[in-house]
């Protein structure tokens, strides 16, 4: 068993001789749950994850082979111990267009509080609340610069699905969801082939982006295994004994359309992301929208401190609390940049919802140690979101007053440790 | 009778030429002294280089950053363009940034993430920010285009085995982070040997020294050690620049939001 890692290296080192490139990140995290153990019983949960990226270049950077493998272990959910392709794409470029084949991942979009337009990857929902780590997408992109504009088009065959953390994962919902009990709309299931395509173009100081997506919807429903509660006996009211209540993702078919619009006047940087979405047949064509500003104020009191103010309204005429937790709320936030050697940075945020009253507050500061280490420190806070509903509440269709009761005993703060080889 | 008048415009032209010099006015030697510095650098088509920044506090600590730069030369009327690629520290490896420069007006900037494969626009306004933690601002980096300062030239001056213009210039746009900036550009190849800068208070704020400058296609002249003290904080940090490579093929495809996606 030990001869696999020694030819692993031995390949790594034979490949870097070859114009190849190895490098990489591993870090070490652990969680302190502040509002006590919850269902899954436990204050504290450690996990550890590694991602490598194994580059090649030639023909005179016309192509680039990318690899980018990852895994995670969690001491406690056996959902977020996981491993991915992150990447593994060839990016060819020709005169006027160029082309990616493979495994990759694709960002589209503005704003800060929400990514409302950012479609073609899933999220991998069991690394980080903000949902920004993506999984990889199987995909073909042909990209054209012109002088009319930027045009990308992709097809993409085969379908991730959401990361949910298991039973003994925290943070969690109330009621777990089962990730081997998807179902979709399509009868291709997850082989269905989606297609998008986006353009975007520069007007002076505008940049404008419209972009359309057509296939299985990457946000699921989540639904309460009434089957099961059925065949266990169960004819409404509480949940008979010992029985295990879960959720079961359903993924429709959707068209999307979205729009993304930057303006910049002066040091004010005004953003906007809005959506159109059909095709759910449980909802009607439902919109969103996230717009704001972004302003940073530089060499504070006469300091070298970069200070940045971010303010945005989250909107969305989903009138289902469970699904749209940020139907009309504001986000405020303060990006601090100190410019100094340990290039030390921290970003708070706050989204409040005015008629609820409900508050998310959180930070994600870090800095450099020496030239190979960086440690971050993360905290996600809710208040006054309520209690979270319990599964009988779920299963009877009693639906929470806050759209955030779900998470409300879920608050955290989190240390990490990150060495880049 | 044509050529009366020829050789009567040119004895006019010949007596106009020594008063129109004596009454050339400091603004204007010193603009004229940034032009030609100007037309000299004109004519490169493209470069890439390779940059160490060493950074240093008050206390002595250090810290090393490697970037990798490739430019392409503004066409007419229009500024340069850059790509800047960091390779070290490891946690911002793959960090690109993409400068439009323009000659009047703000300059594009691009920033690309690569752990969210994100581009994010720069607001420019961000120029009197520090780049990368460093003494260098963002406008001390980028492409110095002549219409962005007004000048005055003040002196000649000894500057080592060589005579320096000694001469002023005033950032043009209201957000720079400085008033004005004395500059010493050798007589002989107009290279820039140092610059002091002064701050909104008008206090002397930066100054930078330029040593080991070396000749490109017998015509183009490059820094090779840039050294910024800040005065004011006891910080200092060094610019070693090395690997100059000119006229690489670089063209406007590799200069594009799409080329900074991609940037290695």
């Amino acid at each position: 068993m030990l001869r696999l890692p020694a030819a692993c290296l031995l390949l790594l080192a034979s490949a870097s001789a070859l114009g190849w490139e190895w490098r990489g990140e591993t870090g070490l995290e652990g969680r302190y749950f502040t509002e006590g153990p919850g269902n899954p019983d436990y204050w504290h949960n450690g996990s550890a994850y590694v991602r490598g990226e194994l580059l090649h270049e030639w023909n005179d950077r016309r192509d680039l082979f990318t690899f980018v493998p990852f895994a995670r272990i969690d001491e406690n959910d056996s959902q977020r111990s996981h491993a991915d392709i992150r990447e593994l794409i060839w990016l060819h470029v020709a005169d006027g267009w160029e082309s990616r084949v493979g495994i990759g991942k694709v960002f589209w979009g503005v704003t800060e509080g929400r990514h409302l337009v950012d479609i073609i990857n899933q999220t991998d929902a069991v690394e980080q609340p903000d949902g920004e780590d993506k999984l990889g997408q199987p995909m073909i992109n042909v990209s054209t610069v012109r002088d009319w504009g930027t045009l990308d088009l992709y097809v993409l065959p085969g379908f991730r699905e959401r990361t949910f953390a298991g039973p003994d994962g925290r943070p969690g919902l109330p009621v777990p969801v089962d990730t081997d009990a998807a179902s979709y709309a399509s009868r291709a299931e997850q082989y269905r082939v989606d297609a998008a395509i986006r353009w975007q173009q520069m007007f002076g100081s505008l940049q404008l982006a419209l972009s359309h997506f057509s296939g299985n919807g990457r946000e699921p429903l989540l639904t309460p295994n009434f089957d099961d509660a059925f065949a266990a006996g169960w004819v409404g009211g509480p949940l008979p004994p010992g029985f295990k209540p879960r959720l079961d993702p359903f993924y429709p078919v959707i068209e999307q359309s979205g729009l993304e619009a930057q303006y910049l006047l002066g040091g004010w940087l005004f953003k906007l992301e809005a959506i159109a979405r059909s095709g759910n047949r449980f909802e009607r064509r439902m919109h969103a929208a996230d717009a704001g500003f972004e302003y940073t104020q530089v060499g504070l009191f006469g300091s070298d401190m970069d200070l940045g103010w971010i303010v945005e309204y989250l909107w969305e005429d989903r009138a289902d609390n469970f699904v749209s937790p940020f139907a009309s709320d504001w986000l405020l936030g303060n990006r601090l940049t100190l410019n100094d050697i340990a290039g030390t940075e921290l970003l708070w945020g706050l989204i409040w919802d005015p008629q609820t009253e409900e508050r998310v507050y959180s930070l994600e500061s870090s800095r450099r140690f020496g030239d190979r280490w960086r440690a971050t420190l993360e905290a996600s806070i809710y208040s006054r979101a309520g209690d979270p509903p319990t599964a009988d509440e779920i299963f009877n269709g009693v639906a929470p007053d806050k759209p955030l009761a779900a998470f409300s005993r879920e608050d955290m703060i989190q240390l990490e440790l990150i060495y880049f080889f | 009778m044509l050529r009366r008048t020829l050789s009567l415009s040119v004895l006019l032209s010949l007596l106009i030429a020594p008063v129109s010099l004596l009454a050339e006015t400091a603004e204007e030697k010193g603009l004229a002294i940034a032009r030609e510095a100007d037309r000299r650098g004109q004519g490169f088509g493209d470069f890439e280089a390779t940059m160490k920044m060493v950074l240093s506090s008050r206390r002595g600590d250090r810290s090393e950053r490697e970037l990798r730069v490739r430019t392409l030369e503004g066409k007419e009327g229009e500024g340069d363009k850059s790509l800047t690629i960091f390779d070290t520290p490891a946690d911002v490896r793959g960090t690109a940034l993409l400068t439009w420069s323009h000659p009047t007006g703000d300059d594009d900037q691009w920033l690309y993430l690569p752990a969210l494969k994100r581009v994010k626009t720069i607001a420019s306004r961000n120029q009197s920010g520090s780049f990368m933690g460093s003494e260098f601002a963002f406008e001390d980096m980028r492409a110095q285009e002549v219409e962005k300062y007004r000048y005055k030239y003040l002196r000649d001056e000894p500057c080592g085995e060589l005579t320096c213009f000694v001469y002023e210039r005033y950032p043009q746009d209201q957000y720079s982070g400085y008033t004005r900036q004395v500059v010493w550009m050798d007589q002989a190849e107009y290279r820039v040997h140092k610059i002091d800068y002064f701050d909104r208070k008008q206090s002397l704020l930066k100054t930078l020294t330029v040593t080991d400058h070396s000749l490109h296609l017998e015509r183009f002249w490059q820094p090779g050690k840039m050294e910024m003290v800040n005065h004011q904080t006891g910080k200092s940090t060094e610019l070693l620049w090395s690997d100059y490579r000119f006229n690489t093929g670089l063209s406007e495809a590799d200069f594009t939001q799409n080329s900074l996606m991609r940037a290695r």
